[in-house]
């Protein structure tokens, strides 16, 4: 695909399905406007949360799926039901290794789908939980991740309250897959989405980035340190809820930065408030041992997970009162005030970096890979 | 880990970039021969910090990006093969061969891995015997020793079923390459040495010189009248690398300088070197958008060619021409800027590149794409950054 040559969704999606069901929408005459970067195959950058990954949602799930809730994109749907505002998200999980330095794969289940919730303004109440497990994983490993799971969810304060159990043959899943669902009530007088960031909005994160996808990494095969860096993984409904309550309508857009990390999030939010972003990369709260071992494999922390961490844009009279509530708190000790809204170079995320020169943080392609040397 | 602040402190920087524009009195063009270089130059934007008349050119010293197409091909046409495991550092999978790249490869049916040490992929061979494990070896002296160990480890744990596909680039050859290529970017042809010809320094890469130390250099620096300084990557050690080469520019002096001496020595590291030259041999190599520069690398000695994959698999019937739109050679080499060429953010971006410099992070195309020097100097001046 090389050559720009455009290919039809619709033929490749056929060829990859032994049979669409009776429901599903019928894509056969479907040609996609733009190449959908020119792989006729799902490669792993389509889940790294980078452009390959916005691609499929822009030229496949949106047309595809189209209503005003999901066109928000924002962590989760906001809708009315029954006189009530509530929130809904889901997540799946698939990391590898299950159990990791700081957690496992349930702790990420549960607080992924609660931060996803609380981002959104709303308190989480209700959670379902999915498993899909191979053939000959260990019961006792099963009970560790639902036993984390219980724990997590009664720290977050919700309920687990419906599931569902599927087995398939060895060799046909990576021992326990989760997906998990949320919905949550949400709060009056709050109107945060990644639209409403704003020029002169002031940004602060509520700690060190990075520290989830190298404590990921430091224990993959071939790979392990020798210093432990811990999985941030926590749920941050708590201190959401405490910044909500000193600052309420100054807060204008929150998001938890997973996948693709901080300079993702950044990116998304500048995109679509179609606002500018500046950030001073001294002010960006990096553990040493995370700078090392990005040093070493030639990423940059901007890029790497996080579980446990959240960017608030608020409005400046508020960025010092917000500062103080997260440092309060022992979630956000290591708040920092990174950077600014800006009506300049809308639609892109511009550094200052250390030496005081300017660069500009592009959204990844896909996966960050290693460099050689 | 103290280089991570102290070779990174932005007020020295400053004081490092004024001292350089003190002692400039012309315009000097100093080209850095490593990747990693361009990608530290460009990523902490040491290029604004200099003064008008110093200009960084960038060179063929990233190994993704000098790693020839028809190598490329090879790769995918042995990944893609049954029984096979085939690995390599992360940034060779996204470069773009004649059909696809080794992630599709990855996606379609090849069982294609990422490694951080060739020495991984020798245990997984132990640990696979039923299957082929391939390493793609490339890369410059410096990914050299650890390539060589691999082989020679496998020879002496008698593995058959360990192979590598090894496409290594030499830097010395590169710069006489650079030095007698014919002519300037405009036409004009001037002789070497006199200002105006493209470049006029080199920064030489450090983490090379570890491995080789730099006894080899100063016949170049003599042949070419050119100062060669050997550079770390930390900017202020790149700042200071730079300040050596304009001193001696300023001064008519054409010498080998060590300003990284915390790492590189004269002699370099002799126990890789003798390793290196049991395994491997000179040979002819082609780099990517430049073409076959003779003796400009090594391949497997004849004691360890049973570990050849292009021997292993018979790929030998892969012959691949370049893209005829992408001007990467002319980047390599020093002659355009990235932003010079027409394809540059128009055919060729990160997300479809056409050429190798635009798929590693190190490569240059890459790396002015993504930091933004794509965009014009009055644009950049714009994005002025203020917190508060």
């Amino acid at each position: 695909m090389r050559d720009g040559k455009e290919f039809a969704v619709g033929e490749d999606l056929k060829t990859g399905l032994k049979g669409p069901p009776e429901s599903a929408p019928d894509f056969s005459g479907w040609s996609c406007p733009l190449p959908l970067i020119g792989y006729p195959t799902i490669v792993m950058g389509h889940g790294g949360g980078g452009k390959l990954g916005n691609e499929l949602v822009e030229h496949l799930f949106l047309p595809a799926f189209s209503n005003p809730a999901l066109e928000n994109l924002g962590d989760a749907a906001v809708l009315e039901l029954a006189g009530e505002r509530l929130a809904m998200s889901t997540d799946s999980f698939v990391v590898q290794p299950l159990f990791f330095p700081g957690g496992s794969i349930g702790e990420l289940a549960v607080n992924g789908t609660v931060n996803d919730l609380a981002v959104s303004g709303a308190e989480p109440r209700f959670l379902s939980a999915s498993f899909i497990l191979e053939e000959g994983f260990p019961l006792a490993q099963l009970a560790a991740i639902v036993e984390a799971m219980a724990k997590a969810a009664a720290t977050a304060g919700v309920q687990i309250v419906t599931g569902d159990t599927k087995v398939v043959e060895r060799g046909h899943g990576d021992g326990c897959y989760i997906t998990t669902a949320g919905i949550g009530v949400l709060r009056e007088g709050i109107q945060v989405g990644p639209n409403r960031a704003r020029a002169g909005d002031a940004i602060l994160v509520s700690g060190t980035i990075g520290d989830h996808g190298m404590a990921i990494m430091s224990v993959r095969e071939g790979l392990e340190f020798e210093s432990q860096i811990r999985s941030d993984c926590a749920a941050l409904n708590g201190m959401i809820a405490e910044v909500l309550d000193a600052a309420g309508a100054e807060v204008h857009a929150m998001r938890d930065p997973t996948r693709g990390g901080l300079a993702s999030t950044l990116n998304e939010i500048a995109q679509a408030s179609g606002v500018g972003i500046a950030i001073d990369e001294a002010r960006l709260p990096v553990r040493m041992e995370v700078q090392s071992a990005c040093e070493l494999l030639g990423l940059d922390p901007v890029y790497v997970a996080n579980e446990g961490k959240a960017v608030f844009f608020v409005a400046a009279e508020a960025a010092e009162r917000v500062l103080e509530v997260l440092r309060a708190h022992p979630l956000g000790r290591d708040a920092a005030r990174i950077g600014r809204v800006t009506a300049e170079h809308p639609r892109m995320l511009v550094a200052r970096t250390a030496m005081g020169a300017n660069r500009v943080i592009p959204t990844q392609i896909g996966e960050q890979l290693p460099r050689i040397c | 880990m103290k280089y991570l602040t102290e070779f990174r402190n932005g007020e020295i920087a400053q004081r490092m970039a004024r001292e350089i524009a003190a002692i400039t009195t012309r315009p000097w063009k100093i080209m850095e021969v490593c990747g990693g270089q361009t990608h530290s130059i460009i990523r902490n934007g040491i290029d604004q910090m200099l003064p008008a008349g110093i200009e960084m050119i960038h060179g063929p010293g990233c190994p993704v990006c000098v790693t020839p197409l028809e190598l490329i091909d090879k790769a995918l046409a042995i990944a893609a093969q049954p029984g096979v495991i085939f690995c390599s550092f992360g940034d060779m999978l996204r470069v773009p061969g004649t059909e696809c790249d080794l992630f599709q490869v990855k996606g379609a049916c090849g069982d294609v891995r990422v490694v951080y040490s060739p020495l991984d992929a020798v245990e997984l061979a132990a640990k696979n015997p039923d299957k082929q494990v391939v390493f793609f070896g490339v890369g410059f002296e410096t990914t050299a020793p650890a390539n060589a160990m691999s082989v020679h480890l496998a020879k002496r744990r008698g593995l058959k079923n360990f192979s590598l596909l090894v496409s290594h680039v030499l830097v010395p050859p590169a710069i006489s390459a650079i030095m007698e290529s014919p002519g300037h970017p405009n036409g004009e042809d001037l002789p070497l040495g006199t200002p105006g010809n493209k470049v006029q320094a080199f920064l030489l890469a450090g983490h090379v010189c570890s491995v080789m130390g730099y006894w080899e250099y100063p016949p170049l620096a003599e042949k070419y009248r050119v100062p060669l300084v050997v550079t770390g990557f930390e900017p202020l050690d790149l700042l200071d690398g730079i300040r050596r080469a304009v001193v001696q520019l300023e001064a008519g002096r054409h010498e080998v300088e060590n300003a990284y001496e915390r790492v590189v020595t004269f002699e370099g590291n002799r126990a890789a070197q003798k390793l290196l030259g049991e395994v491997f041999e000179v040979t002819d190599r082609a780099w990517r958008g430049i073409g076959v520069i003779p003796k400009s690398g090594w391949r497997l000695s004849d004691a360890y060619r049973e570990f050849d994959a292009e021997e292993r698999f018979q790929i030998s019937g892969i012959h691949t021409q370049e893209s005829a739109l992408c001007r990467a050679g002319d980047v390599l080499r020093g002659a355009i800027k990235p932003a010079e060429c027409g394809a540059f953010g128009k055919e060729c971006t990160p997300r479809h590149p056409l050429g190798a410099t635009m798929v590693s992070s190190e490569g240059a195309c890459a790396a002015y794409y993504n930091y933004g020097r794509f965009l014009s100097a009055e644009e950049l001046a714009k994005t002025v950054v203020s917190c508060q």
